[in-house]
């Protein structure tokens, strides 16, 4: 065997971790210390009550300078807490930070034994394990790369919008992609918004300007991300921007809508009003531009008609425009999807869609919208009468983890309040129910909001309906009053659900397209829950707003800002490293039959087709070593976790003890 | 029950740095137990484990090895953990015809908020383990002609 045998020349120390009593409780600290000065290449070891403590970190760099230890094994802690503390206190005293290892012994060890005697023979087996490694660790230099500038937001609703505006103003290029032909998301369908009942439109279309008139950012409406590759600081992404049909010389007189014969429900009207198949989607609209809907266009050939082509005088219909794919490089990526409502036919016993009296929350904004189909008066959609009862329902598909959803979808306690309130406004001899399991108004004003309701005379009744039926011209609402428990039966006039917030319905895709995973429900998911809110476990990528969880407005906007502080944090350093655990080819060795390749998920490895062999592009691997795993001759090794050291490793935690 | 056959199984566990080793560490920030037969190696994926470190591990005397990974779809590698899943039905095939029982080997998905079922997973192999005889492969196990 021509297995090198390092470790004549390696100085290693072992430094074990009495973590107070959480590591020395159940394993024996002092044993395992002096028995480990006993295994190959160590020089020296020791034990500390707080290794991560000033004090702790103090004393192994002054036993790393006296013993003149050149690799170093803490056996301590999991390595996600401190391998980042105790590889910089090394590289302090000049150690290279890939000569530390962490051999954890509590969280893999004396936290979960309880045998003193065999959580310490354990213990000792970890950190044996770890000094094989430390043997055979190379000291190794990360690679540097150039950070692009530039930033990626997908998703323009209020969270994308939010994010773009503050990474222009801190200087950066956004490319803010949005899939739909206009920018607001669903927040320029709201008609307030709780609690300060400030307009929506208001309060948003300052913002969506500041889009269309910043020079440093590049809008691209009716565009879609279709793939991302390279890495953190480096991305490359496609984007596919379908066509708009009409160019930038529309000047919205509108001929064109007057003229199309087509009609159609509007989706921005939650369907109660109409649209052409070419439209203005609303009069605020960024980029304030028509466009053609080619679904339901009779059709973009001249032949079957061509009336807004003809009848338009900017000469800005263009049946010819075609999809494109539009390529950029950036050096972050936030996305910010925002949420779509659930699909509340599933729901059959509250018959959506069946009554067209039941309507759902948006239906509702779009009632009170001054801009909207009534003109702003609630009127029923069956008769466009004014309804005298009207009632709400709250957690329609939220918290019912039997058959929908488990989780609170947050916002529809507060709106719900909202529109039962302007109702009362409007309507103040309207009887108004709203059912509900629990009211959840956490926020500032929010539930001081609820109580306004409730003064000005809305019915809160504890219980969720349990059938909502048609019977003549009403509608008749079925349920219990779980607080007196009664039971109820409500003739009402009208019924408005809050259906349950899911994840947008691309969702799963972009998670397939960016690599960042989803939770149980198909939300996005962040680095941590608490800690790491807006991160995601994909470097340079971030998520913000609806896409995560349910929320409201405050919350999407500082999640906005957060993604924004992140990018910018990491976009701002001059440089960024590169991990060096990555694969490496032994020219020598390999054959050249390519097994490796189809293996490597991120395209780092070509082929060098003069010497016929593998080549490993440092820059674009990850390290997981699936590759090294496959190779038949052995040619290709993982830096630092090479087969020699794992079969060390494995050896070594199979020998039998001595003792 | 059936009697101990191997009352102190040794077993190597190939654990992936993103879900299953995150899952041991909360097994333990939560205080769960299990047995301590275990000898954990974290790798970056579960794609990083070799087949032959499976052979390796039972000739130098595993009575058994467990290899965990992330949940297929949420490698954090893309697709690392397909290779895995591929391969370890190689393995266990090959195990079979060299007449070592493949219930020695077992893989596992387990995310990093799954502390319970690694809690589960471990303590039922280690059962398992104990209710076989000790690996034939032993070192120990082999008597000197058979070694030598």
């Amino acid at each position: 065997m021509s297995e090198k045998e390092p470790h004549e020349s390696k100085r290693i120390g072992v430094f074990v971790c009495h973590c107070g009593k959480n590591i020395a409780d159940t394993v024996d600290v002092e044993e395992v210390a002096k028995d480990a000065l006993s295994l190959p290449g160590v020089v020296y070891s020791n034990h500390s009550h707080y290794l991560c403590s000033e004090p702790g970190q103090k004393e192994l760099q002054d036993d790393i300078r006296f013993n003149r230890l050149d690799s170093v094994v803490c056996a301590c802690c999991s390595p996600t807490l401190h391998e980042e503390t105790f590889r910089k206190a090394c590289e302090d005293v000049g150690i290279n930070r890939y000569e530390v290892e962490i051999a954890n012994i509590r969280e893999k060890c004396s936290w979960v034994h309880t045998d003193r005697r065999k959580a310490t023979d354990k213990a000792l087996k970890i950190i044996e394990t770890k000094v094989e490694k430390a043997l055979l660790n190379e000291a190794l230099v990360p690679v540097s790369v150039e950070v692009n500038r530039n930033v990626l937001v997908v998703g323009a609703g209020i969270t994308g919008i939010q994010t773009a505006i503050d990474m222009a103003d801190a200087g950066f290029h956004v490319y803010l992609v949005e899939k739909s032909p206009t920018i607001g998301g669903h927040m320029a369908q709201l008609s307030t918004t709780f609690p300060t009942l400030d307009c929506s439109q208001c309060i948003l279309s300052p913002k969506m300007s500041e889009i269309a008139h910043k020079e440093n950012i590049e809008l691209l409406t009716n565009t879609e991300l279709i793939s991302v590759s390279g890495f953190v600081g480096n991305f490359h992404v496609e984007l596919k921007k379908n066509p708009r049909y009409v160019t930038t010389d529309c000047n919205l007189c509108g001929d064109c809508d007057d003229i199309c014969p087509v009609i159609i429900p509007n989706e921005f009207e939650g369907g109660l009003g109409p649209r052409k198949a070419i439209y203005l989607p609303f009069p605020q609209a960024v980029p304030s531009l028509f466009t053609l809907d080619t679904e339901n266009c009779l059709g973009i050939h001249p032949l079957v008609c061509s009336k807004c082509r003809d009848v338009c005088e900017q000469k800005a219909i263009n049946y010819d425009m075609e999809e494109e794919i539009v390529e950029k490089n950036v050096g972050a990526i936030i996305i910010a999807t925002g949420y779509d409502l659930y699909d509340i036919s599933k729901i059959p016993e509250y018959e959506f869609g069946a009554d067209i009296d039941v309507i759902d929350g948006i239906q509702f904004e779009r009632l009170l919208n001054g801009a909207g189909p009534t003109g702003g008066e609630v009127l029923r959609p069956s008769d466009h009468k004014k309804p005298e009862t009207v009632v709400f329902v709250q957690c329609v598909g939220s918290r019912d983890p039997e058959h929908h959803m488990a989780y609170c979808s947050k916002i529809c306690c507060t709106y719900t309040g909202k529109h039962a309130l302007l109702l009362k406004d409007q309507e103040p001899d309207a009887e108004v129910y709203v059912f509900y399991i629990d009211i959840r108004a956490a926020g500032r004003g929010y539930e001081e909001f609820i109580q306004r309701a409730q003064e000005k005379g809305v019915i809160y009744v504890r219980g969720k309906p349990s059938k909502i039926f048609r019977e003549g011209d009403k509608t008749i609402v079925w349920a219990a009053n779980t607080l007196t428990g009664e039971r109820l039966e409500v003739e009402a006039d009208m019924v408005v659900l809050a259906p349950a917030m899911i994840p947008s319905f691309d969702t799963k895709v972009l998670s397939s397209i960016t690599k960042c995973s989803l939770d149980e429900y198909g939300f996005f998911k962040e680095a941590h829950v608490k800690l790491r809110p807006v991160e995601s476990l994909v470097q340079g990528l971030f998520v913000a707003g609806a896409a995560l969880s349910p929320k409201d407005i405050p919350e999407s906007i500082a999640q906005g800002s957060a993604a924004a502080a992140k990018a910018i944090g990491l976009l701002s350093k001059p440089q960024l490293f590169h991990d060096p655990l990555v694969a490496t080819v032994n020219s020598e060795i390999c054959s050249g039959c390519k097994v490796c390749q189809s293996l490597c998920p991120y395209g780092a490895i070509s082929f060098d087709e003069e010497r016929k062999i593998s080549l490993v592009k440092e820059i674009l691997c990850q390290g997981c070593g699936t590759c090294v795993s496959a190779c038949p001759s052995r040619a290709l090794s993982l830096r630092n976790l090479t087969n020699q050291q794992i079969e060390k490793m494995i050896q070594t935690a199979l020998k039998a003890e001595a003792r | 029950m059936s009697e101990l056959l191997n009352p102190e199984p040794k077993v190597i566990a190939f654990l992936c740095k993103w879900c299953s080793s995150n899952a041991a560490d909360l097994a333990g920030v939560s205080r769960m137990k299990y047995p301590a037969n275990v000898i954990p190696i974290e790798t970056p994926c579960s794609g990083r484990v070799d087949p032959t470190y499976i052979f390796d591990s039972l000739d130098d005397g595993a009575d058994g090895v467990i290899v965990a990974g992330c949940h297929p779809g949420e490698c954090h590698y893309v697709v690392g953990n397909y290779k895995t899943m591929k391969r370890m039905i190689l393995v266990k095939e090959l195990a079979k015809q060299m007449g070592i029982e493949d219930e020695r080997i077992r893989l596992e998905w387990i995310s990093a908020s799954e502390a319970k079922k690694f809690v589960t997973v471990m303590t039922e192999f280690i059962e398992k383990l104990k209710r076989l005889p000790p690996n034939p492969l032993r070192p120990e196990g082999l008597t000197q002609e058979v070694k030598h």
